[in-house]
């Protein structure tokens, strides 16, 4: 989801742990070890990387082209290979007939036809190109936030995998817990009292 | 701190005790909003409010939507023991109006329609455009930060049990 949309959903972090200096470079590195690579001519089905905002589909970080203003600002591409169910079945049937014929046999083992299976897959995602799913972010490392475009859950996760593998830092997700717990300005007392909180009747 | 999955579970309560107590304060202590943000002229319920309600291991979700809906079922809801878990909000500071959704069990904000930037021509505009956005989605994030604060600052002390949901318990009541 595009930061400039008409109407986003976001996810709030906070950033914990510090990069090593020259931070701008170690970010860079970061994003470009870890930017998108294309799978359009690759069994692979699915794909996690950094993009850039400016220009998803074809990453660049040159130039420190993600620093805008005092924010950090750049897109987690997933790329996943859909293929339909309907159409793996048509060409599993086409092959376990082709290998049926060939063999003179009239049954074929659960290994091979989970061999067909795997490579009836493997031929079609080589075919099929992948759809890309294009989510923003931004980095405040000032103050150590990170908002996300996205509240799925499955693309939430998967951002903290990649932020994680490439930055060494680690997101936590601000919910009520974590948002009283690190940014509510509580003390260390206020913090027991907050772990022994259970919920409240409204009616008697 | 406690680990991550347990705590988002254990505590999602929070999350709903503060969107009930948002209602109210929108309904009967609109001072304290004005304390959040010296700029806001309003902040109100839009079109969505969904309620829960948990009893005898069996939940009950009860979805409000439209623009006029009468509220009276949301409170009716609460009389039996709901919280509010869903708010679609609209935020006035100035001449300008944001509106968003806020779930309390995650506090994440979705549906977030800001006012409108400038148009976008070169890039400088480009960026200009971007700094725009960021500072528009900050005003809500800060106010619904403040707030979330002042809730946490009194459910931690006595006065929660005290003083403030006895009053909540009357406005329900009434």
């Amino acid at each position: 989801m595009s930061l400039l949309s008409s109407s986003v959903s976001v996810t709030r972090y906070k950033v914990k742990g510090n990069l090593e200096k020259p931070v701008l470079e170690k970010i860079y590195n970061g994003l470009r070890q870890n930017a998108i690579q294309e799978i359009d001519n690759d069994p692979l089905e699915k794909i996690i990387g950094w993009t850039s905002f400016e220009n998803p589909y074809i990453p660049d970080f040159e130039g420190s082209s993600f620093v805008i203003g005092p924010y950090l600002i750049f897109s987690m591409r997933l790329d996943r290979k859909s293929i339909p169910p309907k159409v793996i079945q048509k060409h599993y049937a086409i092959e376990m007939a082709r290998q049926l014929e060939k063999s003179s046999r009239k049954y074929l083992s659960r290994n091979e036809k989970k061999s067909i299976k795997d490579h009836v897959i493997d031929v079609l995602s080589l075919r099929i190109p992948a759809t890309p799913n294009i989510y923003d972010l931004i980095w405040n490392m000032e103050e150590s936030w990170l908002w996300f475009f996205s509240n799925l859950k499955a693309a939430n996760e998967e951002l903290e995998t990649l932020f994680s593998k490439s930055f060494r830092l680690s997101l936590i997700r601000l919910f009520p817990y974590t948002t009283a717990d690190l940014m509510s300005g509580l003390s260390d007392a206020d913090r027991d009292l907050l772990l022994q909180l259970s919920p409240t009747k409204f009616t008697e | 701190m406690l680990d991550i999955a347990v705590s988002y579970n254990r505590f999602k309560f929070l999350g709903y005790e503060f969107l009930t107590w948002l209602w109210f304060v929108m309904e009967n202590q609109r001072e304290i909003l004005k304390k959040s943000d010296k700029e806001l002229v309003s902040l109100d319920i839009g079109n969505r409010i969904v309620l829960e309600n948990n009893k005898n291991d069996a939940t009950e979700s009860i979805t409000i939507k439209g623009d006029k809906a009468g509220l009276e079922e949301g409170i009716l809801s609460l009389q039996k023991g709901a919280v509010v878990t869903e708010l679609n909000l609209v935020y006035k500071a100035g001449d300008n109006e944001w509106r968003f959704n806020i779930k309390g069990e995650s506090l994440n904000i979705s549906s977030l329609k800001t006012p409108e930037t400038g148009p976008v021509e070169t890039q400088e505009d480009n960026e200009a455009a971007l700094l725009e956005k960021v500072f528009l989605y900050e005003k809500i994030f800060v106010l619904m930060n403040n707030l979330y604060k002042h809730f946490i600052s009194l459910r931690v002390t006595g006065r929660w049990e005290k003083d403030i949901v006895p009053g909540i318990r009357k406005w329900i009541a009434s």
